[in-house]
């Protein structure tokens, strides 16, 4: 081989692997992104049985329902319009109660009861899950910057 | 007053930074060489101070000085000692100027240390080492000042989140800056030598213990990252691809494929140009790993701070440091001279299919990595990308590198026979064969993933010795084991990965006190619950027993914590290691019945993840250590002949 051959053969073996990698990045991510919706997003834009998605939004008042196996939850997301059914096997987040943020990985089942995989419920006063920085939070004050200032 | 001398120091640092890229410049424009002697000293004291810099920060958090700002926001007078220091680190301002700190201490190793680059190199590497330096400095000082004083001074600080109330945040991140900010050498390395038309076989060898410096740290720190984040979140994993997680591994992968390919242009002066574009790489996945961290862009519990202006100045450093690399790259590249010849079948041909396959899987973790922020800020959608993308895309992938693994250390170098090499690792092929014809005869429902996974690692962990076959062991060179060690380190972490992913057993119950539950071979005895109190805590603590077969009784105490402090709980997963894995429990919340959440996880060999990490890494210090006793010895034996003549 020609030592212009060489270095023509590796740049080119360089470029079909990158491409190689973004096309097996696009094609896993059409299959697996998934979108958040608020409920007000699921009946807007329906999306469909078993697709994952995540869902975003504030506990129910009064909605927690635990279930006679002590281990499955049941209940409401709302972001102000609409509302969601969530069951939960597992145990819930620390911060998980009824009109705080909780954001849900999960699947939408044929009854229309969304299942959750993962649960993430706002962490601690500095930490709310990125997708409900848009949601109004009644319990989302800053204590740090009061202090401060 | 100590906040004061630290904020000097941190000016006197960046001063001599400024003065050190303007000596060396001028020296090398003007070519008045008399400037060059004061460039180590300068380099060196520059490290000093910042060092100074950062210890004050230290003292200051270990004395809770509440009248500076981040000690009020994010630490407690009532605070283990260790937790204080720590804290120094676990913000925003204080983990940046550690960043900062081995930067500087960075550019003072070289000063001290680097004795075989040709001095214009030197220089110039120094140049752009103290260029990086000045923008991170002024960074800090303008928008990230760690010795803000705050007035009135509040009584008592606001405590440290209590998820990095943890050794795990004393050990995590400085081994992980370590090895971070080490691959700047590398860039700076890479920036001189194409600058100064100095790419070749010693520039490589100068350069590659460096490489294994860094990376060794990076390996350590991403190991530790993962247990901390298995034991102390309590969901059982180990690893989340959460962006911030991959914002390690990326530099990671990057460093991975420079220490590889810079052997072939220290052994071979082969691979030049890609040597050069892979070392200004892994550094500018460093930094885009700190603008992700560090910009608030990804919201979550390592992100401490939500500040654009932040976020728009680390932003500008990395378009002015990647893009100055690149350019200078795209301007050289043409002057780096073709490297020698070789076949594809040859050590060069499966180091160079090392790197492309590590150069994919960076660019798979990358895109999933971006894409998010892309989608948002194109289209406002807000979507999240998460492990089955990455284990999808990269899964595969991996398993061919590894194949390739275990085969690259058995080729010659230049030109080889593929037919012989099939001899070679005909017993390692062998060996994987019978373990995946084994696991599909007595396993059920495991993943084709691991299935593959679990029957390579078989193999490699053979192949990775298979170099000291009819060898003479006293005389294989050190390095040699070093490489040895870190290919078994991989088939090791390997094995845990599969058999974690695969074996794993889990329970979720609601146990009153008395029950009983079975996991695998374990008998697991849920006895009662009592509270009890830590030094900044309080927690409700269960008492478990739990026996393996008919062997002994063990106790174990998973917690739920409440820190008052900060208002808020954790969860303490209890662990109970034995050889051939782990049990791993979780106390959930009681019910109206008074039964409490118990979660069980028996994860055979998972510890293995680990153990393999930790090999990795002691097989790259070996080689570290290896390379330099060796150009030790040379340069002893140089010196000799010429003494003799």
């Amino acid at each position: 081989m020609k030592a212009k051959h060489q270095r023509l053969t590796l740049a080119t073996l360089a470029l079909v692997a990158l491409i190689g990698a973004s096309l097996l990045a696009a094609y896993a991510l059409q299959d697996q992104a998934s979108y958040f919706y608020t409920p007000s997003d699921i009946v807007e834009k329906n999306p469909e049985v078993g697709q994952a998605i995540r869902l975003g939004g504030m506990v129910g008042a009064g909605s927690i329902q635990r279930a006679a196996d002590g281990v499955t939850v049941e209940f409401l997301v709302h972001d102000g319009t609409a509302e969601q059914k969530v069951t939960y096997t597992g145990i819930t987040p620390d911060l998980f109660v009824e009109g705080s943020g909780v954001v849900a990985d999960g699947r939408l089942s044929a009854d229309g009861t969304f299942v959750a995989e993962t649960l993430l419920a706002k962490h601690d006063e500095n930490y709310i899950p990125r997708e409900l920085e848009g949601i109004d939070m009644t319990a989302g004050q800053h204590k740090s910057e009061t202090l401060i200032q | 007053m100590i906040a004061e001398t630290g904020l000097i120091a941190l000016w006197l640092a960046a001063a001599l930074a400024l003065l050190q890229f303007a000596l060396c410049t001028i020296g090398l424009v003007k070519g008045r060489d008399e400037f060059f002697a004061a460039i180590r000293p300068i380099a060196i004291a520059q490290g000093v101070l910042v060092t100074i810099s950062f210890l004050i920060l230290v003292w200051l958090f270990i004395r809770s000085d509440m009248s500076v700002k981040l000690v009020v926001m994010n630490s407690v007078a009532v605070k283990p000692l260790i937790y204080k220091i720590s804290g120094t680190w676990g913000n925003h301002e204080g983990s940046m100027l550690l960043w900062v700190a081995i930067l500087g201490i960075a550019g003072a190793g070289i000063g001290l240390f680097e004795r075989t680059l040709k001095q214009r190199t030197l220089v110039t590497t120094l140049a752009a080492q103290a260029f990086i330096s000045v923008g991170f400095y002024a960074y800090l000082l303008i928008a990230s000042n760690p010795f803000e004083r705050i007035f009135p001074v509040p009584a008592d600080g606001q405590g440290l989140n209590p998820l990095l109330q943890d050794v795990g945040l004393a050990l995590h991140p400085p081994t992980l800056y370590i090895g971070y900010v080490g691959l700047s050498i590398a860039f700076s390395f890479a920036v001189g030598a194409m600058i100064n038309r100095d790419v070749g076989p010693d520039f490589a060898k100068a350069m590659r213990p460096w490489v294994l410096g860094a990376w060794v740290f990076l390996t350590l720190g991403i190991t530790a990252g993962s247990y901390w984040a298995y034991y102390e979140l309590g969901w059982g994993g180990w690893w989340f691809w959460d962006p911030v997680e991959n914002a390690s591994l990326m530099p990671w992968l990057a460093a991975t494929a420079l220490l590889h390919s810079v052997n072939v242009l220290a052994t071979r002066d082969g691979l030049r140009a890609w040597t050069l574009m892979l070392a200004v790489v892994a550094f500018s996945m460093s930094m885009i790993g700190t603008f992700l961290v560090r910009s608030g862009v990804l919201t979550s519990v390592h992100a401490f701070a939500v500040d654009p202006t932040r976020g728009g100045f680390i932003l500008a450093l990395l378009a002015i440091y990647i893009g100055g690399a690149m350019a200078v790259f795209a301007l050289r590249v043409g002057t780096v001279k073709e490297g020698s010849q070789f076949e594809p079948v040859s050590r060069e041909g499966a180091l160079v299919a090392n790197n492309l396959l590590l150069s994919a899987i960076l660019g798979i973790v990358f895109i999933g990595t971006l894409y998010p922020l892309f989608v948002e800020g194109v289209s406002g959608d807000m979507i999240s990308v998460g492990a089955p993308y990455f284990n999808l895309a990269t899964g595969p992938i991996a398993l061919i590198l590894v194949a390739i693994m275990a085969a690259g250390p058995l080729l010659r170098w230049r030109r080889d026979k593929a037919k012989a090499l099939l001899n070679r690792i005909s017993i390692p092929i062998f060996i994987t064969a019978a373990a995946l014809f084994g696991l599909v005869l007595f396993t059920t429902s495991m993943s084709t993933l691991s299935l593959l996974g679990l029957a390579l690692a078989a193999g490699i962990a053979v192949a990775s010795f298979a170099p000291l076959w009819k060898r003479n062991l006293r005389r294989t060179p050190m390095h040699t084991y070093g490489m040895i060690i870190a290919h078994f380190g991989v088939a090791v972490a390997l094995v845990g990965m599969a058999s974690e992913s695969s074996f794993t057993e889990e329970k979720l119950v609601a146990a009153s006190p008395g029950d009983e539950v079975i996991v695998n071979n374990w008998k697991v005895n849920f006895l009662a619950i009592e509270p009890i109190a830590g030094p900044n805590w309080t927690a409700l603590e269960a008492r478990v027993t739990a026996q393996y077969g008919d062997g002994a009784i063990h106790q174990i105490e998973p917690q739920n914590r409440m820190f008052p402090a900060a208002q808020t709980q954790t969860s303490e997963a209890a662990l109970l290691t034995r050889w051939n894995g782990q049990l791993y429990v979780v106390l959930g919340d009681s019910d109206e019945q008074g039964r409490w959440q118990l979660r069980i996880w028996w994860k055979p060999f998972v510890t293995l993840i680990w153990y393999g990490g930790v090999l990795i890494a002691l097989g790259g210090l070996l080689a570290m250590i290896g390379r330099l006793r060796r150009a030790v010895r040379q340069k002893r034996q140089r010196e000799y002949a010429e003494a003799l003549i």
